[in-house]
């Protein structure tokens, strides 16, 4: 455990295989595309690619870093979309954004606190915990703070739009952001303390806490860390559109973020990937989604072929890395 | 003692005299009879959304006013809770219904229960294949065939006549028909050509997703064929981000209400937009539940369409009140 806490980045040789094995099939579906659809290649269109798959991947981070300390947040785009729309509804009552962000942080870190104390204190299965909260905080959203379901920025704030759907260097806002939040969890779970000790803690809370780290506390944390990063997710995507709808907490956004952080690598279990894993889950999903709409397949085909491609990338997985003992748990509940 | 039975006598002819009066001009009190203690069930397919919450509004002020209860499930999106909500409610036998369903098929059997149970019943929005009493709501096929005329006459000479089109939900009948619209009017205009026609499943980042990418492919896109103000908020949002706003032109339709309709429209976001217009559509609403519950006829036999007219609002035609926003409905609507 010392061993793997110490270089969570590679530990055990299935993770990396099944990472790799994405990567490949990524890329193998990027040369398809390129070769089947013309302009596939060009600069922007490769950009545009991560771009419209960077709201996934960025509560992809948040939801990682739960699963890699055995945990799940099921709460995630309902704690999202709650915060914003209701930001929304102050703003639209005239609040200054200097009352209507600070709330909307307090409310999603309210939200990750009680998350936390659920799982470390009272001791609930964080799977059940979360999906309790979701539906609580939706109710509680809409009974109190959220009256309708579509909630549109209003004119006055329409530079906010404007912020995200700039393209500094030609970059849209969304991938920088991306990029930003894969970087900072990235070195956080590798450099901080705090990283490390989610690694162990995933990988044995027991061991973990016989050892001294704090473990309920650091639970706490991490729910507080990804209702955050749910929060920045939700941001971006409420500006890129200039509103939020509530009604997308009853869509499958939730396990489309599950599917990522997994087909990556990161194993439910606990403490094994890394935010590499979910940076490749996501860029095959993005390349998929991207050359299908630019192939101009119907809504029916495109859940086809990507349900096929997911499929064939989980076979080989098993393939090349058959369960035994030790991988046994992996990507099992 | 002679004057108080002249009086008396004067009393009765001008109270006789009253009533004949108003037999022969208004309903009067039949009117109000048929009317008032009545129970009125509604099940959208979710409340919360600009549609649904116009029309309770103007429903809910004729209700006050005449004196009859609207009882409201909100099954928040889901066909099985809209099933149940419709299964007691016709266990509850109350003196009408207005349903609105999500897929012309799932409720088809509920209408004919609740026809079979004695109940009119009201369709809005939608309707299942068995005619009710009344169906309120616009004609799909003709908002599709005007959005595409929109397109069609802003993609003419000297533009790259190639239009997107951002679809709803595939499976939805309200979706399948705008398209059938859309399809038909381009094939009678070989200059324009559909480049792209994908779902966005009504919703805004798809419908983000979906054009970032068609107008990568094609940066000479003339125009796109939106099906939902509200998800084609986002479609403006990528249209906005690719540094195209006013070369693309955006044609959609919606209910009508401000925030989502007319404020795109100013923007210039949306460059046509045609409103079912729910203010107009809950007056109809009101038209239907009074008339069915004045009615003395079996429930189904007499089936009627009330479709809602089309308003096309741009930005050269816009005034004050081509939009509505909730609080005038709740004031005034109906």
């Amino acid at each position: 455990m010392v061993k793997r806490s110490s270089r969570p980045m590679s530990a055990g040789p299935s993770r990396i295989a099944q990472e790799h094995i994405i990567l490949g099939i990524a890329a193998a579906v990027f040369v398809m595309f390129s070769v089947v659809v013309p302009d596939f290649l060009s600069g922007s269109n490769v950009i545009s690619m991560v771009q419209n798959v960077s709201v996934l991947g960025i509560l992809g981070i948040g939801m990682a870093i739960t699963i890699l300390g055995r945990g799940i947040d099921l709460s995630m785009v309902a704690s999202m979309s709650v915060a914003v729309a209701w930001m929304l509804v102050q703003l639209n009552a005239g609040a200054p954004l200097s009352q209507a962000l600070p709330l909307a942080i307090l409310f999603s870190v309210a939200v990750g606190v009680i998350n936390g104390i659920l799982v470390a204190y009272i001791e609930i299965p964080a799977i059940f915990a979360t999906l309790a909260m979701g539906v609580a905080v939706y109710g509680f959203g809409k009974y109190f703070l959220v009256d309708t379901d579509v909630n549109y920025l209003p004119e006055a704030w329409q530079w906010l739009a404007d912020i995200a759907t700039a393209r500094p260097l030609g970059i849209p806002v969304s991938v920088i952001a991306f990029a930003a939040c894969a970087l900072l969890a990235h070195l956080g779970l590798r450099y901080l303390r705090d990283g490390r000790f989610i690694y162990a803690m995933g990988d044995n809370p027991v061991a973990a806490r016989t050892t001294g780290v704090p473990v309920r506390v650091l639970i706490v944390l991490q729910y507080v860390v990804s209702a955050l990063i749910a929060l920045l997710a939700g941001l971006l995507m409420a500006m890129l559109v200039a509103s939020m709808n509530t009604r997308i907490v009853s869509s499958t956004l939730v396990y489309d973020v599950i599917l990522v952080v997994v087909l990556g690598g990161i194993s439910l279990s606990g403490g094994r990937g890394g935010i590499g894993s979910v940076v490749v889950g996501t860029l095959l999903i993005g390349i998929m989604l991207n050359g299908m709409t630019m192939l101009n397949l119907t809504y029916t085909a495109q859940n086809v072929i990507k349900a096929l491609i997911l499929l064939v990338a989980l076979i080989l997985d098993t393939l090349i890395n058959p369960r035994d003992e030790q991988t046994a748990q992996q990507g099992d509940i | 003692m002679i004057l108080k039975t002249l009086l008396a006598g004067l009393g009765l002819a001008l109270t006789t005299g009253m009533a004949l009066a108003q037999d022969a001009d208004s309903p009067g009190p039949a009117y109000y009879a048929a009317l008032e203690g009545k129970t009125v069930g509604f099940v959208p397919i979710s409340m919360g959304f600009d549609l649904t919450q116009g029309w309770l509004a103007g429903m809910q002020r004729q209700a006050d006013e005449l004196g009859y209860e609207i009882i409201v499930r909100d099954p928040n999106w889901s066909v099985e809770s809209g099933i149940q909500a419709i299964q007691s409610l016709i266990e509850e036998q109350p003196d009408l219904l207005v349903i609105q369903n999500n897929d012309n098929r799932s409720y088809n059997r509920l209408v004919q229960q609740a026809l079979a149970a004695g109940i009119p019943t009201i369709q809005v929005q939608q309707r299942v294949a068995t005619p009710s009493d009344a169906y309120v709501g616009p004609d799909w096929y003709d908002i599709g065939r005007r959005t595409a005329g929109a397109l069609v006459s802003a993609c003419g000479e000297g533009t790259s006549g190639k239009i997107a089109v951002v679809e709803g939900a595939t499976a939805s009948p309200a979706s399948m028909l705008m398209l059938a619209g859309i399809n038909d009017l381009v094939a009678e205009n070989p200059g324009i050509t559909i480049v792209s026609s994908q779902a966005a499943d009504w919703d805004a980042s798809k419908a983000f997703a979906i054009t970032s990418t068609v107008l990568l492919q094609h940066p000479d896109l003339c125009g796109i064929a939106g099906f939902w103000d509200v998800a084609d908020t986002g479609t403006a949002g990528a249209i906005r981000e690719a540094g195209l706003e006013g070369k693309v032109v955006l044609a959609t339709s919606g209910g009508g209400n401000r925030e989502a309709g007319c404020d795109r429209v100013a923007s210039g976001e949306f460059s046509v937009y045609h409103s079912y217009n729910v203010a107009g559509q809950a007056r109809d609403l009101n038209a239907a539940i009074k008339m069915l519950l004045q009615a003395d006829i079996e429930a189904g036999s007499a089936p009627f369409a009330l479709i809602s007219p089309l308003l096309q609002i741009t930005q050269e035609n816009m005034t004050p009140s081509s939009c509505w926003t909730l609080d005038e409905l709740t004031q005034m609507g109906g």
